[in-house]
Order: structure tokens, then sequence, then C-alpha cells
């Protein structure tokens, strides 16, 4: 030890792209490490639930071309979490074939390990035979929510990333990770403090948007020493104020003072942030308090069915006043038409009214006033056929719906569309969301090796 | 006794997820004064974030004040997890309006501080 550590974050997500300035800035800096995280849970189920990409294949493409090129160049590590924004094993082999199609097009070589985080239902059921799970709250847990979760990931610590380093990986794809794990694991092989690292990693996995004026699509570089860490952004038009790194740690997270993670958590009571020049911060003093035992956070997605939309306005002002009603009266008719052939519990018919409560719903405490209201009629089937029958028909009947007190007799509603209605396709929602008991943090997650990657291997 | 606004006192207020099955919202001060002040008497505590959210004070999971960052942070329990049936807000960031409309009472002095 004794030299610092540089780590270049080009970007908040693989694939929200950088400034090319920012990111040139950055390989003159001399970086030992390129690190990006790939993901994230806030787009919710449905990426986890149907093993797509949250993130866009030519965004994706274009940000890791750099990002490829630059560590080869530059002969340092490259390491990526979460791929595909969910990391279960289709998205990391989604984002293996796009690494394959740069080394192929770009003639690069580099050694690679791909890291899985897709754990098998035969390993999350025995998990909870044998008691591993933690309660969570109001999500059950039984073997039957396991059976019906579409895949289940992990979110894998520091340990898989240093094992897979020890053994001379120079990229590394992984799937689903906790986010600083890509930034941390690196230091911490290389015998830096844990807390500090991982700490400067959840800085990093936002890039710039930690700095004023912040941005998800902005580079950022982390300086580790022994005893601090420093962070400044690329771009010369942003600064990191100790306001602005302090409050990082408030982002998306419960606690600012306590963050739990895979082996314990970090511990921000003592830390001090402090301003050094214009536009860089050192940060001092997190602990990391480990649990004394290891757990791992399990993600898993289900299918609820299938989605089918219709969106219309409204400015009847006599039918704006009598929306609860004529909401009830529709799905009254609705279920009424079908009875016999689909039961009420097996879908839901939803209607959202815009300009009323449709972004805060229940929680919205302010009363209602206005002389228009979007409309969104949602139906969820077990068969997209279904669905869009649901959504059809509760949209015919609003259309006509002689509700009490009407004298526009032609028509209800205001369709923006032709068609009004739209297949929506499958929807899940997450029924897996625990901690679990492991001995072994790095025995979940197999590594494949290629070494001199080129982009071509017929078992790929 | 003066009212004053959160938007007056803010730099930041915000609501994001935190997690699929929590949801946090963000008061950062314009200075440290009007944050100390704020935290002496407590003016943003479970019970107001009970009463603005509708939500049991049980589900006011946390609330810190946060001295480095001159913020308070407050998360209550989001009614499903995020993306599930009826979902209205996936990512949870657009459930900070009721805090825009809160005024506080400070002390008398408040000003002259």
């Amino acid at each position: 030890m004794g030299k610092e550590i540089k780590i270049l974050s080009p970007t908040a997500i693989l694939g929200y792209g950088f400034p090319r300035s920012s990111w040139e800035k950055g390989l003159q800096a001399k970086p030992d490490l390129i690190a990006v995280d790939g993901g994230s849970v806030d787009p919710g189920p449905f990426y986890l639930g149907s093993g797509k990409s949250f993130t866009d294949r030519s965004g994706v493409k274009r940000d890791l071309r750099y990002m490829l090129n630059g560590a080869v160049e530059l002969d340092i590590p490259l390491l990526i979490g979460t791929a595909g924004g969910a990391g279960a094993d289709s998205h990391l082999e989604w984002c293996r074939e796009i690494i394959a199609e740069i080394a192929r097009e770009d003639g690069l070589k580099f050694d690679l390990a791909v890291i899985g985080a897709e754990i098998s239902k035969k390993k999350v059921r025995d998990w909870y035979r044998q008691g591993k799970f933690q309660e969570n709250g109001d999500l059950p847990i039984n073997e039957e929510e396991i059976d019906k979760a579409e895949r289940i990931v992990a979110q894998m610590g520091s340990e898989p990333f240093i094992n897979a380093l020890k053994e001379g990986a120079q990229v590394i794809l992984a799937g689903r990770a906790y986010d600083p794990s890509v930034f941390a694991a690196y230091p911490i092989w290389k015998g830096y403090d844990p807390a500090l690292a991982l700490h400067l990693g959840k800085i990093l996995e936002c890039a710039a948007i930690a700095s004023e004026p912040g941005s998800g699509r902005d580079a950022m570089l982390g300086i580790l020493g022994e005893d601090y860490f420093q962070v400044e952004p690329l771009n010369s038009k942003r600064r990191c104020t100790p306001t602005s790194v302090a409050a990082h740690t408030l982002y998306e997270k419960k606690d600012p003072i306590h963050l739990p993670g895979p082996g314990g958590e970090l511990n921000l009571e003592e830390t001090t942030f402090k301003a050094i020049g214009e536009r860089q911060v050192e940060v001092r003093g997190t602990r990391f308090v480990p649990t004394p035992s290891y757990f791992l956070k399990l993600e898993g997605a289900k299918k609820t069915g299938y989605r089918t939309i219709s969106i219309a306005g409204v400015r009847d002002p006599i039918m704006i006043r009598e929306m609860d009603n004529i909401i009830r009266e529709v799905r009254a008719e609705v279920e009424d038409n079908f009875q016999g052939d689909i039961d009420p519990s097996r879908f839901h018919l939803l209607f959202r009214t815009y300009g009323k409560n449709g972004v805060m719903g229940d929680l919205e405490p302010a009363p209602f006033e206005g002389h228009e209201l979007g409309l969104v009629i949602e139906a969820v089937a077990p068969t997209q056929a279904w669905a869009d029958t649901l959504c059809s028909f509760a949209r015919s009947t609003m259309l006509h719906y002689g509700y009490a007190g009407r004298i526009s007799t032609a028509g209800n509603l205001a369709f923006p569309y032709s068609p009004s209605d739209f297949s929506g396709g499958a929807v899940y929602e997450f029924n897996i969301h625990h901690l679990v008991e492991i001995e072994d943090p790095a025995g979940q997650f197999p590594v494949k090796f290629s070494p001199g990657f080129e982009g071509r291997d017929p078992d790929a | 006794m003066p009212k004053i606004s959160l938007i007056e006192l803010c730099r930041v207020i915000r609501s994001k997820n935190a997690g699929p099955f929590e949801l946090t919202l963000d008061l950062i001060f314009k200075n440290t004064e009007d944050y100390e002040k704020v935290k002496e008497i407590q003016g943003i505590n479970p019970g107001l974030i009970s009463r603005l959210y509708r939500v049991p004070e049980k589900d006011v999971l946390s609330l810190v004040y946060f001295d480095p960052a001159r913020a308070i942070k407050a998360t209550i329990k989001r009614p499903y997890g995020a993306g599930s049936l009826g979902e209205t807000d996936v990512y949870g960031a657009q459930q900070h309006a009721p805090l825009l409309g809160v005024e506080l009472d400070l002390p008398a002095d408040f000003d002259k501080q």
C-alpha cells in the first residue's frame, strides 16, 4: 500500500452514457480500475420477471465500447455489475454477447470472467427448508412462492470479484451484484480498508449524481488512500461539496448512517466530509461492522398475468362528479357480462383517474378540483386474450354508460388514439425480497473464465 | 408564532423508493442554522409524516436527522411492492408533494438567528 488507487466511474448505469470529454479526462487521470453498475430494482419487477434488459442495447454497446477499449489500452481491470439491469442469466448472456461483438469488431483481446448470480429454485428451496431465510414483514415466503418465481437472483458482495481478479481476469461481467461491489472489490483485494472502499463504491455507483449539478450521465473519479478517499467529477462544470457527497448516502436508502450490505453494514456515525479545493471532497472515518453471519439478499419476481390498457380523457363536469359511481357500476357490468366465463377473482380491473389521485392513490391528501380527468382503464387477466376482452368491454361500457344526471348522450370518453386499447404483455411482481444466511459468500456465484477472449467461442 | 414553509427552508425535497418495499422522503436544508432549528424543535417527526401520508405511525419505519448533509430522512412502508398491481409510481419519485405544503411553527426569535 502507500500508493493511492484511482477508480473511474463513467456512468450511473451502463447504457446511460457519458460525455466523451469527461471520459477522456478520466483516462488521462490514469485510473487503476474502471467499474460500472449495470442495474437497479427501481424500474420494477418486469425485467427480472421477463429476463429482458432494462437498458437499451445500443446505449449499452456504446458505453461498453469506450470502457473495453480504455481498459485494454491502459491494461487495467474493468468490472461490470448487474448486467442487463436485473442480473439474471439471460441478462448476463445478453451483455456477454455485446462484449463479444465489440471484441470482434475492435480486435480486442482480454481475459474475461463471467460471474452468474441466478440461484436455482432447488437451492433456494433447500435454504428455505433449512431455515436460512429471514422473515420480511408483509412478503410471506414459502415453497409455493419460490416455485412461482420466474427467476431468482442473489446480490453478490465483493468476494466473487476478488476471486476472479486473483485468477487474473481483466474484464469481469457479473450478474446481480450489490452496487458498490464492482468498485470495492479491487481495492479490498489490494489490502485497502473495506469500509472506505465500500463507501467510495456507494458514491461511485451513481457516477456524478453526488456532484452539483448532479448527473447520472457523467463521470466521477474516486481516489482511495490508506485512511481516506476523495471524489471529483471529471466534468469541470460540476463540483463535489461536503453536502453533496454527504447527502448522497441518503439517496434511495432508508437510513443514511447505517447502510446494510452483504456481510455487514457501513456505519457513518463518525464520518467526516471535507472540501479539498473547489471541486473535490475528502471522506474519512467510515466504519464497517460485520454481521455475525453472512447474509445475501435474494430477489425474485413472479408473473401476475397479462395487461391491456385503454387511455381516455373526460371533460364533462357531471361525468367527473359521478366518476366514483360510474367506475363502480361499470365494474359490476363487466363482472355480470362474463359471469360463468371468468370469475372476478381471476382478473383485475383498474380505473386510474389522473387529475384526481392518479399519482398518489390512497396517499393523496389534496381534495379534488379540476375540469378534466385523464382515465386509464386497465385489465390484468390470466391470458392476453382475456385482458384484451375485459379492457375492451369495460371501455365500450364506459363510453356509452348512462350514468345518473347524464345530459351528454353521444359518448362519455375522449380517446386520443385509434386503436384505443393497447396490449401490454406479461405483468410481474416482486415476490421474493429476502435475506438468507449462507456459509460461503463466493460459493453461490459460478465463475466462467475465457482467457484471451476475442469474442469468438463456439460454446458461448 | 411565525410560520415558515419547508419550500423556503429546503434546497431539496424529494421522494424515492428505498428498495421495492419502502418509500423514502428526503429534506435537504439550505443552511445549517435552519436545519439545526428544525432539529431542535423536532419539526419533522413521525407523527407529521403519518398524518401527511395518512399511514399509521408504525408504518413510518425510520426518521433520521443527518447532520453532515443537513438533511432529514423519513422512510415509510410502501402500500405494495414497487410495480405490483395498482402501482401509481414505480420509482416512487412523485410522492413528495404533500411535504411542499408543510409549514412549521418556529420559535419567535427564529428570524433573528
